[in-house]
């Protein structure tokens, strides 16, 4: 077996604009992925949105920089993720296609990276 | 004096192994990768235990004679190298990722007998989409063909460095991220065997339109390509997509004897003597083509093939069917929309209605930032100009089309046209 962190990107501004219909529609499809997946499912979490995150960077001079903002600032936000534990990559691709996105715009997307 | 005479070889003799050996290699080395790969679970041991193999092969082959199955003796011998390293590292090897395989667990060489063919999971494995593009057709040279690295380098005009570096990473990305060693499950079957005959049809362009050095065509790529297409074949029968390329491939690459002339530049499809086509191929192709049309609807490689077909059946350049191509061209574009077809598609129209028409249709690409730097585009749209008298903007596209192609054979081609239109040119 082995452990892959999905990472779902996808668009905040529509998230922010949906109204509580439609983002109930998505809490109860992540609800049916998480009750079909329960086997494989790790860990997961539903983040806040990007500007409530904070970046501390190193400052060159053995200090710390604190920024306000994503580390990476793109229309395609980090929005939560899930760790999962099935037997191999296409196992782990199967399990991060039936992921549900918000709006099926077409703009989101599911990194899967193996974990050590 | 008289020179002692050497004793007589009891086998065959070196020469005939050598030749055996270099038979097996060009046949049978996917098979034997693939089958020690189940047993090692890591590409670079069965990789080395078959190397091995081929080195006792040499030895054994020329003395006790060549087995009446040289790939079970190969497997069987690269098998058994694998074993014994195995069980002298175990205790290193607990630490050693391995590739993700079924669970029942191939743990010894079988006894010669029935091997069982594994080269799908190799060529699935090397092929699988989580690689970057490059490098599939780099593993897939390099395992499946069984090109050295230096060789792999050479096809693809890279320092061997590099190709060493992308075959190692690519390596460690099936290990690191467990792309598993196996069939894909039905579901997947159809997106996975594209990916595969991406591959292929990928290693048979750059073969065909070199698209850097000193030749246009490299033809031991060809020659690769229409090995895995016809290894392709054989292992997925049924296939209508595999049928497609194939056919493709055959169709594509029976007017080689006609695509240069004597002095090694490039003849246009226009031009080119279709009586020096391979007419076997074409046969062969047409066949393939029929059988790969069957699927409802059809893929894109059953319609590029049938392009390709239109082609080869025209008696003459004025006889293409060009109102048949637009519309496989149409139907293509629905299934896979890919600029390159979109400019085929338009030259395409130029054929069937036109010059006007035809650089009406490519100016419809001109905003398409892919075809920016491609320089067919330019071409045709010199070519259409041309046909049109604008000779003086023929000549610029033509001068575009020279900024973006470093193949030396395409270079050539196009400042003769560019000569010639300056010689017509009325001052």
């Amino acid at each position: 077996m082995a452990r892959y962190l999905l990472l779902i990107h996808d668009n905040e501004a529509d998230y922010e604009a949906a109204d509580d219909a439609a983002r109930r529609a998505l809490d109860e499809a992540h609800a049916a992925f998480d009750r079909e997946h329960k086997d494989a499912i790790v860990a997961s979490e539903h983040l806040q949105q990007t500007s409530t995150a904070t970046v501390v960077r190193e400052d060159g001079a053995g200090g710390h920089l604190v920024t306000d903002g994503p580390y990476a600032e793109t229309k395609e936000a980090l929005g939560g993720y899930y760790v999962i534990d099935v037997s191999d990559l296409d196992a782990a691709l199967a399990v991060a296609k039936r992921l549900p996105f918000f709006g099926g715009t077409g703009e989101a997307a599911v990194e899967v990276r193996p974990l050590h | 004096m008289s020179v002692p005479a050497d004793p007589p070889p009891r086998g065959p003799g070196q020469a005939a192994a050598a030749r055996a050996v270099a038979e097996a290699h060009r046949g049978q080395w996917a098979f034997v990768l693939a089958a020690t790969v189940r047993v090692t679970r890591d590409l670079d041991l069965a990789e080395e235990c078959v190397q091995d193999a081929y080195t006792k092969a040499l030895v054994a082959w020329a003395s006790t004679g060549i087995p009446a199955r040289p790939g079970a003796w190969l497997t069987t011998t690269a098998r058994n190298r694998a074993v014994d390293v195995i069980r002298r590292d175990a205790f290193f090897r607990t630490a050693l990722p391995l590739l993700a395989d079924d669970d029942e667990t191939v743990t010894g060489p079988a006894d010669g007998e029935d091997i069982p063919d594994e080269r799908l999971r190799l060529i699935f494995t090397c092929c699988h989409p989580a690689l970057a593009p490059q490098d599939r057709v780099a593993l897939t040279l390099r395992l499946v063909c069984g090109l050295t690295t230096a060789e792999t380098a050479r096809a693809f005009l890279v320092a061997e460095t590099a190709m060493a570096a992308r075959i190692t990473r690519a390596k460690k990305k099936i290990t690191a991220a467990r792309i598993p060693y196996r069939i894909p499950d039905s579901g997947d079957l159809p997106e996975r065997i594209d990916a595969v005959l991406t591959v292929v049809d990928l290693l048979f362009t750059t073969g065909h339109v070199a698209p850097e050095g000193p030749a246009l065509l490299r033809t031991e790529l060809i020659a690769r390509a229409a090995g895995l297409a016809r290894m392709l074949g054989e292992l997925l029968p049924g296939d209508a997509e595999v049928a497609g390329l194939r056919a493709l491939v055959l169709l594509t690459d029976a007017r080689r004897p006609a695509r240069l002339d004597a002095e090694g530049a490039p003849v246009l499809l226009a031009d080119q003597d279709r009586g020096r086509w391979d007419r076997a191929a074409i046969a062969e192709g047409l066949l393939l083509v029929r059988r790969a049309l069957r699927r409802r609807p059809p893929g894109p490689f059953a319609l590029r093939a049938a392009i390709a077909a239109v082609h080869a059946e025209a008696p003459t350049w004025e006889a293409t069917d060009w109102p048949e191509i637009v519309g496989l061209y149409d139907l293509l574009l629905r299934r896979r929309p890919t600029p390159v077809a979109a400019l085929n598609r338009a030259v395409a129209v130029g054929f069937a209605h036109g010059p006007a028409a035809g650089l009406a249709a490519l100016s419809d690409l001109a905003e398409e930032p892919r075809l920016a730097g491609y320089p067919y585009a330019s071409v045709a749209r010199g070519e259409f100009l041309h046909r049109l008298g604008r000779r003086a903007a023929a000549g610029s596209a033509y001068r575009q089309a020279l900024q973006h192609t470093s193949n030396a054979v395409e270079r050539d081609f196009l400042l003769t046209r560019i000569a010639a239109l300056d010689a017509e040119q009325p001052c």
